[in-house]
């Protein structure tokens, strides 16, 4: 409708006197621009309202997790924002294999960012002993298991222990990176987290960004 | 002239008593804005009334921001039973014996404010007394018979109806001029009266949580609309000049 | 580049033969004055009710265990609820006041009269289908009036023998209002009335045109072709399906940007009144908002006073007026048909109420009155006065159309100048 000339449909006597064409340009302008100001903020609710609610806000929050029953080699799993986080309690054997086969993975210093800052070492964790990982397979977003005591090995020839994700056999080592010519593309993710003591972990949030 | 408004001091309040069929209600002078009088009432909700009552619509996390109270503080001050901060305002009383005990399951408080009016909990609130006929052995003013018992004693002591005798059309009649108390409470009967509109603030925020954000937008909304009104009312004015 | 777009469009559908037809240079009487903005009005309120409508559905939920919940939790848990929450509170009863204002428009200039009977239908239509529409979103939050308010409506429909308790049983999909009588009025609220409240706007738009506006002088624009002179007919550019078929007289505006801007000028007026309540005073003293809608729904516990809300009290007062429940909720009914009937109730010729008789003004204005009066006897407490008083009101309410019969055949009028005064 804005390109309709009205002026140039008004062809009354008026118009054969000089116009204030500046002025009624100048309104015209103004107006549209305040209504414009209006309608933009007329939207504001519309779409904020989109954002999670309070609700969707608290389901996602950060949770603790207590680490001090996990035995050595044991996995544990909670939730997180409705997806399973692994805690693993990693052994010195698992952390000495993990500098043997990096020549084997797509990623092995974690250039891609699947995890916060603290995490990208060779361990892709804060504590080398305690691996958190979010146990969604990066290919399609299956869970993928936990093998151990060798029975990853089955799988990659000479790595004993890793993760296995059965739906299209994506193969990630004990720091969860992904091994060569397998669908995923990426590194599991590392979810920020941190210790509040020695027994305690809180996923969801980093240290101080709370 | 003198004695005619006499007339109507001492007619007033009956007339009124006789036209509505209803207690007169205090007003309750609340204000939202007063973060320390809502949390005083806060505190008094949790200890006093949520063991019956619940407040399932709302959030203790939503009031704490609101009311200016850091989660932790919050945490350990106003929740009891362990609940997440996030959690709903609830208890765990079970509705079954609820409805025993008080004949009727307690209704939810979260919007009582907004279905009785401030002015009539405030009232409500102070208007309790001993009536030994009663299960609970306290009767209300305003609300006649109610199942609850006077759980704000401790603060108030106890109420009972105050009446005097007075001449009225040549007899001598009782009248009701209030509520007395036994001076036993731990408040003197103006910190009551302060400490009941305290939970009255509280309730008044919980009913409506977005009150004070709702004006603080709607000053601008106006604000917006009347710069709106000259712009537009001059471009009106300026085509409509060739018309008359 | 912009210009090829629009011809390439143009050549399949024609988007500004439509826009220039029905929005632009559609031919106005320059006089219309106030009284002559609350169509545009209610057009924007429409759009407030369906846009904000639909985000409400976004996270309302239909059934008897959540939707008081999810009522509150969009008030509390979602960024701004409250405020699209409100936005839909307020704008229904905005949509009423802007309703009445435009029927008693039409009223007192006699824009249901010859050849606007249809428009004025499809605006009874309209009306119904509203009420219908805000009756059923009025049961959604599930509160105490929510229920009791469709208790009582409902159960209307038992008073028609026969079938009444079955329909009754049939209407609330179980033996009493409940969760499956809420779930298809959220149905009947969100999608069925809406679509077709938006048809019938449509039809009484074209309607509109087709016969052209009234004005408050009630002189036609639209003479017939070749009547006048070239200096007597509008200088604006009007639209060629207009000038083909009549010569416009030169006492019209094109409807943009002249009347358009007039509208906006009423609008900001409109949305200063709909902030207030909006920010500062949602419930309207509990007019718009109830204070027993705040309490969920208790089928054990009847609220002291049923009342429905403000802009069906007028018809609640006519229903309780009349002892009879039959004949109370035909009365009703035959209220608001008096009204769709006016096109023939109205015999006379003349259709403005200045160059009518004074019977006549004063007749509309008694009639605005007792409209009023009748509305507060019905949202207001049962007293024993108001019974007797509802009763002459309802009287009075049917006698405007009988005396409007009676006098309009043989009536005193004053000459209707040839063109628009002022």
């Amino acid at each position: 409708m804005s390109d309709v000339s009205v002026d140039a449909n008004h062809s009354s006597a008026a118009d054969n006197q000089p116009q204030d064409n500046t002025r009624r340009r100048f309104l015209t302008v103004a107006t549209s621009v305040v209504g414009g100001v209006g309608v933009v903020g007329a939207a504001v609710p519309f779409i904020a309202s989109w954002n999670p609610s309070a609700k969707a806000k608290a389901a996602g929050a950060d949770i603790e997790a207590d680490i001090s029953k996990i035995e050595p080699g044991q996995l544990i799993r909670v939730m997180w924002r409705s997806k399973p986080v692994w805690i693993v309690r990693r052994t010195p054997e698992v952390l000495a294999e993990l500098a043997t086969h990096e020549d084997r993975l797509k990623d092995p210093n974690s250039e891609n960012e699947q995890q916060p800052g603290f995490a990208q070492n060779r361990y892709r964790s804060l504590k080398e002993e305690y691996l958190v990982l979010v146990g969604i397979c990066t290919h399609l977003g299956c869970s993928p298991r936990y093998l151990s005591d060798g029975a990853f090995a089955e799988v990659v020839e000479g790595v004993p222990n890793g993760f296995f994700c059965p739906c299209h056999g994506s193969k990630f080592d004990m720091a969860g990176r992904v091994f060569e010519s397998v669908p995923a593309p990426l590194n599991l993710v590392v979810p920020p987290y941190y210790f509040i003591d020695d027994n305690t972990i809180l996923i969801g949030s980093e240290e101080g960004a709370a | 002239m003198k004695r005619w408004m006499m007339f109507l001091a001492c007619w007033m309040p009956s007339l009124l008593w006789a036209s509505s069929g209803e207690v007169h209600l205090d007003t309750a002078h609340y204000d939202l804005t007063d973060k320390a009088s809502l949390q005083r009432g806060a505190r008094l909700f949790n200890n006093y009334c949520l063991g019956c009552h619940q407040m399932q619509y709302q959030r203790y996390q939503r009031a704490f921001q609101d009311l200016g109270i850091p989660d932790a503080l919050g945490q350990e001050n106003l929740q009891f039973t362990g609940e997440k901060v996030s959690d709903h305002i609830t208890n765990t009383m079970p509705s079954e014996s609820a409805a025993k005990w008080f004949g009727a399951q307690p209704p939810d408080l979260t919007l009582v404010a907004r279905v009785r009016g401030a002015d009539w909990i405030y009232t409500y609130l102070r208007s309790f007394y001993v009536d030994p006929n009663r299960p609970f052995g306290v009767n209300n003013k305003v609300f006649k018979d109610v199942g609850m018992p006077h759980v704000l004693q401790e603060l108030q002591g106890v109420p009972y109806e105050a009446t005097e005798e007075m001449m009225v059309d040549g007899e001598m009649v009782e009248r009701h001029v209030g509520i007395k108390t036994d001076g036993a409470g731990a408040m003197s009967p103006e910190e009551y009266d302060a400490a009941v509109l305290d939970l009255v603030n509280y309730l008044e925020y919980t009913g409506e949580p977005s009150r004070l954000e709702a004006e603080s937008i709607g000053r601008w909304a106006i604000i917006f609309v009347l710069v709106l009104f000259v712009f537009v009312y001059l471009l009106k004015k300026e085509y409509w000049r060739d018309v008359h | 580049m912009w210009k090829n777009l629009l011809d390439w469009i143009e050549y399949r559908i024609p988007m500004m033969r439509v826009a220039n037809m029905h929005a632009i240079q559609y031919p106005a009487p320059r006089n219309m004055n106030l009284w002559y903005v609350f169509g545009f009005l209610a057009t924007v309120v429409l759009i407030n009710q369906i846009v904000t409508g639909v985000w409400l559905t976004m996270n309302f939920e239909p059934s008897s265990e959540r939707a008081f919940a999810s009522v509150e939790y969009i008030m509390r848990d979602i960024d701004y609820g409250w405020l699209l929450r409100y936005m839909h509170s307020t704008g229904a009863s905005a949509f009423f006041i802007v309703v009445y204002l435009h029927m008693f428009r039409g009223m007192i200039y006699g824009s249901y009269q010859k050849p606007r009977e249809l428009l004025w239908l499809f605006g009874m239509f309209i009306y119904l289908a509203l009420m219908a529409e805000a009756f059923m979103g009025y049961v959604l939050p599930w509160g105490q009036m929510s229920y009791w308010g469709a208790q009582v409506i409902v159960s209307l429909f038992g008073a028609i023998p026969g079938i009444g308790p079955d329909l009754v049983i049939w209407i609330q999909g179980d033996y009493v209002i409940s969760g499956a009588t809420l779930n298809r009025f959220f149905a009947l609220h969100v999608i069925a009335l809406p679509l077709v409240l938006v048809i019938l706007v449509f039809l009484h738009i074209v309607a509109l045109h087709e016969v052209g506006s009234n004005n408050p002088d009630g002189v036609e624009v639209k003479r017939k072709k070749g009547s006048l002179t070239e200096d007597e007919k509008t200088s604006f550019k009007m639209h060629e399906y207009y000038t083909n078929k009549y010569d416009i007289i030169d006492d019209v505006v094109p409807f943009f940007p002249h009347i358009v801007l007039k509208d906006l000028v009423a609008f900001c007026v409109f949305l200063l009144g709909f902030c207030y309540v909006l920010f500062f005073n949602p419930e309207m003293w509990g007019k718009f908002l109830e204070h027993p809608n705040f309490e969920i729904a208790n089928p054990l516990k009847t609220p002291e006073h049923i009342f429905p809300v403000w802009y069906f009290t007028p018809f609640y007062a006519i229903l309780k007026a009349v002892p009879d429940k039959l004949l109370g909720v035909t009365a009703m009914f035959a209220a608001i048909i008096m009204l769709a009937l006016l096109p023939w109730i109205d015999r006379g010729k003349v259709k403005s109420w200045r160059y009518r008789c004074g019977l006549h003004k004063w007749n509309l204005l008694v009639f605005a009155g007792v409209f009023i009066f009748l509305g507060y006897l019905g949202g207001t407490p049962q007293e024993n006065w108001k019974i007797t008083a509802s009763q002459i009101l309802t009287v009075m309410y049917f006698g405007f159309f009988g005396l409007l019969w009676l006098y309009s055949k043989n009536e005193n009028t004053k000459p209707v100048p040839a063109r628009i005064t002022k």
